[in-house]
């Protein structure tokens, strides 16, 4: 295969652009300034379309598929910015939102918080579905951190960094749909976790207040995630 | 030509949202020549009038009386806006929702209480099962999230909205704040 055929062009809400043949196109919209908007994904982990956010239309397939695991292919003719994709994503961060206990006012990650940004800047001022206020449960065993199943959207970001990055897979996903939790080993509590290295990958990488440090106060609770570019780059040049 | 009239009214929150109103200091001299302040929590005005071009409306509907209330006001008023988290997503008042009315009452008056611990059974009026956002209760024309949202962006809507125009909140606030 010639290096020539593993470019592919593409267009993407009309503009041509240009991709290698293994990129989604969810990288290639970045590349090109194209605002895509995404929960779930993050540079570094593996992506897996959990939160439907970054859906896009197309041409020719009337599915729609989320740009952070499609694959571009040449001649593709993508759509980011329908009216229909709008709406659906209205709908579906309502849904995140309805689904749990997003108290932004009272919540440690408030200002700090990709879903309360995703809601603004997309233009979400209400959720129209009825709130279903779950009884959820806080984990506050470990000696440095908590889990608040409250503000938890299940990206599994923690889950993933846990495992690929850090090596200890002590976060997993149980149970199914509306009854699915990250749970620490076992599903038992975080501080009687015996892989847990408490490195802290897992608070940092959390797009909400779901996973904090133990003292932090509303509103203080701000996320650094520049950790993870930082070891993506070193572990590459080391291979 | 009569001014457009506007009301504001406290259901269940913290008044930080009329706090926030007020602080559009000297600007509510020039939104009195605008519009006709006729009810609200802080004049002397005990029912609510026959028809309000505008209400703003705070805090989520937690009892019985709220209920009501909300649904007569809807009926009096051309264009409802929920104003703050409480009125939009039930916010904090609604932190009650997932543990129920009883053991709510129980916390609040027996095991904080005091002296002679009694849930009140009269004068204060019934907890709802549920403490719902306005819009799950009657319909809402303007949604303005925040906790409080802040001045400017209640200026704004109001503003937008006595000039005939559906406000846009973009980014002059967001949930929380």
């Amino acid at each position: 295969m010639t290096i020539q055929s593993q470019i592919k062009t593409l267009k993407i809400d009309g503009r041509d652009v240009g991709a290698r043949a293994d990129e989604t196109i969810l990288e290639v919209a970045r590349e090109n300034n194209i605002f895509i908007p995404t929960l779930c994904n993050v540079d570094g982990l593996t992506p897996i379309g959990a939160c439907r956010m970054c859906l896009v239309e197309i041409k020719g397939s009337n599915r729609l598929l989320p740009a952070c695991v499609t694959h571009v292919q040449e001649g593709m003719e993508v759509i980011t910015n329908s009216e229909r994709l709008l709406t659906y994503r209205r709908l579906i961060l309502e849904l995140i939102f309805s689904e749990r206990n997003h108290n932004c006012a009272v919540c440690v990650s408030n200002g700090h918080c990709e879903l309360q940004a995703l809601a603004q800047k997309i233009g979400m001022t209400h959720v129209h579905f009825p709130y279903l206020f779950p009884h959820l449960k806080v984990d506050a065993s470990n000696l440095r951190f908590v889990i608040d199943h409250n503000r938890c959207i299940l990206c599994t970001r923690c889950v993933r960094v846990c495992d690929e990055i850090e090596g200890a897979h002590t976060w997993d996903v149980m149970g199914r749909g509306i009854d699915a939790r990250v749970i620490t080993d076992l599903n038992q509590e975080w501080g009687t976790s015996e892989t847990c290295t408490s490195c802290s990958k897992c608070v940092h990488i959390c797009p909400t207040g779901a996973l904090f440090e133990k003292g932090k106060s509303v509103t203080e609770m701000a996320k650094r995630q520049q950790f993870l570019a930082y070891l993506t780059l070193m572990r590459s040049k080391k291979s | 030509m009569s001014k457009p009239t506007l009301a504001t009214l406290w259901l269940d929150g913290c008044s930080g949202c009329h706090m926030s109103f007020l602080d559009i200091d000297e600007q509510i001299i020039t939104l009195a020549e605008k519009a006709d302040i006729v009810y609200c929590p802080l004049i002397d005005v005990k029912t609510f009038p026959e028809m309000v071009d505008i209400t703003l409306v705070e805090g989520a509907v937690g009892n019985k009386e709220l209920w009501e209330k909300i649904y007569h006001v809807r009926q009096h008023t051309k264009i409802l806006v929920s104003l703050g988290d409480c009125a939009v997503t039930g916010n904090v008042p609604s932190m009650r929702n997932p543990f129920g009315v009883h053991p709510t009452l129980e916390r609040a008056y027996l095991e904080e209480g005091n002296l002679f611990p009694q849930i009140p059974s009269e004068i204060v009026p019934p907890l709802l099962s549920y403490v719902r956002p306005v819009h799950e209760v009657v319909k809402v024309d303007v949604f303005v999230p925040g906790c409080p949202p802040p001045a400017e962006a209640i200026l704004f809507v109001l503003s937008e909205l006595l000039e005939g125009r559906l406000p846009e909140i973009g980014e002059k606030s967001r949930f929380g704040r």
